[in-house]
């Protein structure tokens, strides 16, 4: 602690003052206790609690929905410079100078991503009541996602970079137990599994990044690295700034760690709405917004930012353009979307905000689309294979309702809520680099293009079921929570930027400029929204005013096999990593069977076979042993005489 | 009186002793070759001491003769014990120490 308050005292960078937790902030750490001890209890009552558990599940995250609510309005009370406020639990590692605080920050930063995590997390939880109603394990369910959410809070309410990483392993644990819940499938065991190990990768840079901020600034916590990080030396910042940017693509499925992303659609879809609106790949954006000071003290490792940001949310467009699984048309989607974030916040002060702002609206409306996905298996036997959709407007109304509406909001219609967040990025990212905001809106004409296909060979068109398939809508536990995020995918993005002044609410803690210069706003959003327009035209065309084959065509262009295959993202992995390895340790094992093992065994068998040989001297013929003697004493002899002589 | 001649003898002597220990086979004989070694030596001795005037050789040739009396004891009771249980008083029959 002490070494936290000399930090203060001199840090001019750090936004205001940190304040201790008093009165009801003392409740932050509720906001992470009541659902880890939801996990906590579902785990270790087993079977005992399948009649109830889902409800207890719901209940912890409703209850931390209800703190977060009850935070919220009582930072909105402080004064705006008194609005980062620390609670120190306990010494969690204190060696010498080494001091790693059980200590929780609550700021505007982490205070939205609260409410996000939890609102849009209870919302799922009450979802998945019905939709995994038939499963057997259905407690094991709500006790993961319990996991996930504690998690996923301990990561953005930490106020140190080592007590993120334990939140930032949490959320990577609770994905490859979700990813992999129906491990009886061979395909969700490695989905799981491949999620985790590229995750791996991330981590591994997050853990460099906080030895790195260790060795030169001697502190981790995020008053001590913002106050002090000017001091250290420049390359260094670049080198810490590059980590923290490989960290957050492993969790975030940036290139080039996006592979895993796709496969992990593996998981029941409340969890694919789990990882892709409230937690898990939200938390790259977070890091990155939260390292602001030593991102605006690198134009590199900004640049860098900018670059993964321009060729994710890309790739992810193209990819989601391909795919026939529904789950997977989203999960492109969800990387191209992301890397609009990322692209935001590698521009620097004038992006954090809308990146975080985006993030939210993402969050929301994300949450809907795969809601909604869900609820259309839900309808159609669990089939996610969009060519046997269609005319669903009418046996699914509600959800060809809400699903039209997250529909809007992530193409960027006017007023819904993606239209605030991606126009305020395009028109940052135009100021600051052309090339990416011209990249932004090329990507937001091919996101309208391939969410135009999902709902037109979804929900309009000929029906192309399988037989004895019987859509129907589905019951008010699943479309009530659609139902909340659908308003909020309405009405969202003008509440947060207009009501609620979301730049003003996160500039004490990311800092805030406004991007001066470039084309006029009006311009951008013309433009924006004519190519948005000409996308929606294209894909209708195609996909709603043409019959959609049943098998997907096999003529098709090399764009569309490549956007298929992942963008060859496997395929590079494998050439790149995967073979290397395997010819790798297949050498070490040859020099170990044949160098290390061949020594060993070598001197042994070249011992034996001196011995043998040796052996033979011992003939047991007492005569031989007296010529032996003789011709002993005979050389000894000669030697003395030889000696006396010379 | 020259003492080439004698120690020559003795030499001779030795030589022929030690040929005999290493080519014969009849414990025997391997025996009284060894007798002639020693008693090849204690010429040599004696040679010594009278060329050098001292009483030293002559005393060590006493104790050539008392050693060799104990050996013959000693040897002959494992000869002819060997002889007992092998029928045989060959030097190359018993070789059990060979692996």
């Amino acid at each position: 602690m002490n070494n936290t308050l000399a930090v203060l005292t001199s840090g001019e960078a750090s936004p205001g003052e940190v304040v201790a937790a008093t009165g009801t902030f003392g409740l932050i750490a509720a906001l992470i206790a009541i659902p880890a001890a939801g996990a906590v209890i579902l785990l270790l009552a087993g079977r005992r609690s399948d009649k109830w558990g889902h409800l207890l599940g719901t209940a912890a995250v409703l209850a931390s929905f209800v703190v977060a609510v009850v935070l919220f309005v009582e930072l909105l009370a402080q004064p705006e410079d008194a609005r980062t406020i620390n609670q120190f639990l306990w010494n969690w590692i204190d060696v010498g100078t080494f001091q790693a605080p059980f200590a929780l920050q609550l700021d505007p930063l982490s205070m939205v991503f609260a409410l996000l995590v939890t609102g849009v997390g209870s919302l799922i939880h009450i979802y998945s009541i019905s939709y995994m109603s038939h499963d057997p394990e259905r407690r094991k369910f709500f006790a993961y996602l319990n996991l996930f959410i504690a998690a996923m809070l301990l990561l953005v309410l930490a106020n140190n970079y080592l007590l993120l990483y334990v939140g930032w392993e949490g959320v990577g644990l609770a994905s490859y137990l979700l990813i992999g819940f129906w491990f009886h499938k061979p395909s969700a065991a490695t989905a799981s599994k491949k999620a985790f190990v590229v995750n791996r990768v991330g981590d591994f840079g997050l853990s460099l990044a906080i030895m790195m901020m260790f060795a030169t600034l001697g502190t981790f916590t995020f008053e001590g690295v913002n106050a002090t990080i000017d001091q250290a030396d420049s390359n260094t910042v670049t080198w810490i700034g590059l980590a923290l940017l490989l960290a957050a693509c492993g969790k975030s499925a940036q290139f080039p760690l996006q592979s895993w992303l796709l496969d992990a659609m593996e998981g029941p879809t409340p969890v694919s709405a789990l990882i892709h609106a409230a937690t898990m790949v939200t938390a790259g954006v977070y890091l990155i917004v939260r390292s602001a000071e030593i991102f605006n003290l690198s134009e590199t490792a900004r640049l860098a930012v900018v670059i993964v940001g321009t060729i994710t949310l890309l790739m992810g467009a193209v990819i989601g353009s391909a795919k026939d699984d529904i789950k997977k048309g989203l999960a492109g989607s969800t990387m191209s979307q992301i890397g609009y974030m990322f692209l935001a916040a590698g521009l620097g002060p004038v992006g954090y905000v809308f990146a975080i702002f985006h993030l939210l609206t993402h969050g929301i409306f994300k949450a809907l689309l795969f809601l909604g996905a869900g609820s259309v298996m839900h309808g159609m036997d669990d089939e996610v294979n969009m060519r046997r959709y269609g005319a669903l407007r009418s046996f699914m109304t509600l959800t060809w309702v809400v699903f039209g509406i997250g529909y809007l909001a992530i193409i960027g219609v006017p007023p819904f809520a993606g239209f605030f967040s991606k126009d305020e990025i395009i028109h940052a990212a135009w100021v600051e680099h052309p090339v990416a905001g011209l990249a932004a809106m090329i990507g937001a004409g091919v996101t309208a293009f391939y969410m135009t296909r999902m709902m037109a060979m979804t929900f309009h068109g000929k029906s192309r079921w399988e037989d004895g398939v019987h859509p129907h809508e589905s019951s008010p536990v699943m479309t009530v929570p659609m139902i909340i995020l659908a308003v909020g995918a309405v009405v969202g993005g003008f509440m947060m930027l207009y009501v609620g002044n979301i730049e003003e609410w996160l500039a004490p803690v990311v800092g805030f400029e406004k991007a001066e210069g470039g084309p006029p706003t009006s311009v951008l959003i013309a433009m924006t929204l004519a190519v948005v327009a000409v996308g929606v035209v294209i894909g209708w065309r195609q996909y709603a005013m043409r019959a959609v084959p049943e098998v997907a065509p096999t003529q098709v262009s090399a764009l569309t096999v490549a956007a298929r295959n992942d963008l060859y993202g496997d395929a590079v992995n494998e050439a790149l990593f995967m073979r290397p390895g395997q010819h790798l340790t297949r050498t070490l094992v040859w020099t170990d069977n044949k160098i290390i093992d061949g020594a060993v065994n070598g001197t042994a068998a070249g011992i034996g076979g001196l011995s043998a040989r040796m052996r033979r001297w011992q003939t047991g013929y007492v005569r031989s042993y007296a010529l032996t003697m003789l011709l002993g004493v005979v050389v000894v002899g000669a030697v003395l005489a030889l000696g006396v002589l010379l | 009186m020259n003492p080439t001649n004698y120690l020559v003898l003795s030499a001779i002597l030795f030589s022929i002793g030690a040929a005999g220990v290493l080519v014969r086979r009849n414990a025997i004989v391997v025996f009284m070759c060894i007798e002639l070694m020693l008693n090849a030596s204690n010429l040599a001795f004696v040679t010594f001491a009278r060329t050098n005037g001292t009483l030293d050789g002559q005393v060590v040739a006493f104790f050539v003769m008392v050693v060799a009396a104990a050996e013959v004891v000693i040897g002959l009771a494992i000869i002819v014990t060997i002889f007992r249980t092998r029928n045989s008083a060959s030097v190359d029959e018993p070789n059990l120490l060979k692996l």
